[in-house]
């Protein structure tokens, strides 16, 4: 497997502001890569720095091995599907599609036939007359697909594509995006604040905090094993425990995590096990699971999840004193950080 | 005090929120009459008044339909008067969006902060002073002995000003007395009525088209020519509206620059001043508006306005 996209110490700086700071990354081909972060995090810079719309302040970077700094987004063999789609309100769905093809100079049936199955990929077909107008989010959505892929780039990037969709459609695109990707076979680069999305598509993910990577792993990786706070943090719901009350349980005052659903409530303390005493403050019914806040002293309060349905020894009432079990192989030990 | 106006008030506001058609019907009267009676019915007056019936014996007007006013136009005489001014009006309209398009693609695009202030002042500036100061301080301008005739000498481009002057059509005995002298002026008089919807339509451009467009492959003149320029053409279409139709009934210019005869403004001065012809003079403004309508149409089939 050969390296589509690499980044080699890549800055972008805007005055004082370090947008990227000194990011290195390797993205192989066919893979389906997430930069996953906050706003302001980095992320987008980063993919427009692939795209050609930002040039790197410093570093290198390379596509398919060969330096891109200086070359513009029309010479490099990637193309964008856009947060807000862009599509040309002025065209056609087809003149859309074809557009790539259009500038090329293809010949007018040919990029015709060609946008007609790039639509019946993404499921719209005979949409080719209408105007973007009038079409559904979800539909333009597809149509910024079928138009970024006509000219058969070998790295796709795709910015929030979903963050104006609802939840239904969004996860409906999820599964479509993923199996697009499949069948085309080709990179994808997709940046997203959404952990869910980018754990459930992705096979790596790079995790970007104030411009800077913290962790790039599978997302399996990224969950049971977060390395810093900001990541145990941000990817699923995690306690993470540290000072005054990580030293009481663990004698370190080294940050660790515990995800809610490897939290047990037992009666008495156990020796294989590590736990705290506490107070259960709060019960959530979330269908499948239960969520319980346990305030503990000497730090946040912990999160507790049980399934529902099944026979639990220990289900407490509100207010009651409660005591928390986990097992060290569920513990975390993590990098402090922000 | 206070009760007894909150007495009134406080009943009336909670019958205009519930009656929502009573509020619009109350909110749109005053601008609909201004509308309907003083601006379209002033406009339909002139429109009826273009097929009264001029005697030219007793110089009475009659009203009897007749569409002699409208045949009268294309008698040789009047006919010149249109073309001439329908020729300066294309002209000026031409030349104002060819100068317009860099300036408000400039504006629109690139320039940030104090250039942008100093840029708006700069287009805007000259229309606050007067028209008739700057009519006049062109006829300045122009005039031989005159600062362009200076400068032009200086140039050593003397030869070719007189070359040019030559030309049929565009030249004349001097530049204040030729057409080009008074294309001059219009095009100067008129040139912010273009920048400025011009501007509003490239800023209006989502620079994301612009870099999808890129992305997409294409060249800088290619995202110009298919998305930047298609987009922006209604911008250039309502200028031209402007500049065209002000051109078309100006009637000061006309009298100050250039080589004798008539303009349709002047015409219309000249009819409904001295002659008494109110007719004729009706039917020769309907010609703008005709003009005008037509180049609408023709604008709309050509697809200018399927990007709004």
């Amino acid at each position: 497997m050969s390296t589509a996209v690499e980044l080699r110490q890549v800055s972008r700086h805007y005055g004082a502001v370090r947008a990227v700071d000194a990011v290195s990354l390797s993205i192989q081909d066919g893979e389906f890569f997430s930069l996953l972060g906050p706003s302001g995090s980095g992320k987008t810079t980063c993919l427009r720095l692939i795209a050609g719309f930002e040039q790197p302040t410093s570093g290198s970077l390379l596509l398919h091995g060969q330096e891109a700094a200086g070359v513009p987004p029309y010479e490099r063999d990637v193309n964008t599907v856009f947060q807000d789609y862009a599509l040309f309100p002025h065209m056609s769905v087809r003149d859309n599609v074809a557009y790539g093809l259009m500038v090329k100079g293809v010949e007018k049936r040919k990029r015709h036939a060609e946008a007609e199955a790039a639509l019946e990929l993404v499921a719209l077909k005979g949409f080719g007359q209408r105007r973007p107008a009038e079409l559904s989010g979800g539909q333009r959505q597809r149509v910024a697909l079928a138009r970024a892929v006509i000219n058969k780039p070998r790295v796709l990037l795709l910015d929030e594509p979903l963050g104006a969709l609802d939840l239904r459609l969004r996860e409906q695109m999820q599964t479509e995006l993923k199996s697009l990707q499949r069948r085309l076979g080709i990179t994808f680069i997709y940046v997203t604040h959404d952990q869910g999305e980018a754990l459930s598509m992705s096979d790596r993910v790079a995790v970007f905090n104030n411009g800077r990577i913290e962790q790039v792993d599978t997302p399996r990786g990224l969950y049971t094993k977060p390395r810093t706070v900001f990541v145990a943090r941000f990817v699923g719901a995690s306690n993470v425990v540290e000072g005054e009350l990580a030293r009481r349980i663990t004698g370190s005052e080294r940050p660790f995590s515990v995800r809610p659903e490897h939290i047990r409530f037992v009666r008495e303390a156990q020796a294989e096990h590590l736990g705290v005493e506490g107070t259960l403050v709060d019960v959530q019914y979330h269908g499948a699971t239960s969520r319980f806040t346990v305030e503990v002293p000497g730090g946040p309060p912990l999160n507790v999840s049980l399934p529902n349905g099944e026979e639990e020894a220990v289900r407490p009432a509100l207010g009651e004193p409660v005591r928390l079990a986990w097992s060290r192989h569920a513990m975390v030990e993590l990098e402090p950080g922000a | 005090m206070g009760t007894a106006s909150a007495g009134v008030v406080r009943p009336l506001s909670n019958l205009l929120y519930r009656r929502s058609t009573l509020r619009l019907f109350l909110l749109l009267t005053p601008p609909l009459l201004w509308f309907g009676v003083v601006y379209l019915g002033s406009l339909l007056a002139l429109l009826a008044q273009s097929f009264n019936t001029f005697d030219d014996f007793t110089m009475a007007v009659t009203p009897e339909f007749t569409w002699a006013n409208y045949q009268a136009l294309f008698e040789e005489a009047n006919a010149d008067i249109v073309l001439r001014t329908v020729g300066m009006a294309a002209a000026v309209t031409i030349a104002s969006a060819l100068l317009a398009f860099p300036i408000a693609y400039y504006v629109a695009r690139y320039a940030q902060g104090w250039r942008k202030g100093f840029f708006y002042v700069a287009i805007m500036l000259p229309m606050w002073a007067s028209y008739i100061v700057k009519a006049y301080a062109w006829t300045v301008i122009l005039t031989k002995g005159g600062i362009l005739y200076w400068l032009i000498g200086n140039l050593g481009l003397t030869g070719a000003l007189e070359w040019v002057l030559e030309l049929p059509y565009v030249g004349g005995t001097s530049l204040s007395t030729s057409n080009l002298g008074r294309f001059l002026v219009f095009t100067y008089i008129w040139l912010p009525f273009m920048i400025l919807p011009v501007q509003a339509s490239i800023e209006r451009v989502p620079p994301q088209l612009l870099q999808a467009s890129a992305d997409l492959g294409a060249r800088p003149t290619q995202t110009f020519r298919t998305v930047i320029l298609p987009l922006a053409f209604p911008g250039v279409v309502a200028g031209s509206i402007f500049t065209f139709s002000l051109t078309l009934g100006d009637y000061i210019i006309p009298q100050l620059v250039g080589p004798p005869g008539l303009f349709i403004g002047s015409m219309v001065y000249t009819l409904q001043g001295s002659v008494g012809n109110l007719p004729l003079a009706a039917a020769f403004t309907g010609v703008p508006i005709l003009l005008v309508g037509a180049y609408l149409a023709m604008a709309r089939r050509l697809g200018a306005f399927d990007a709004l």
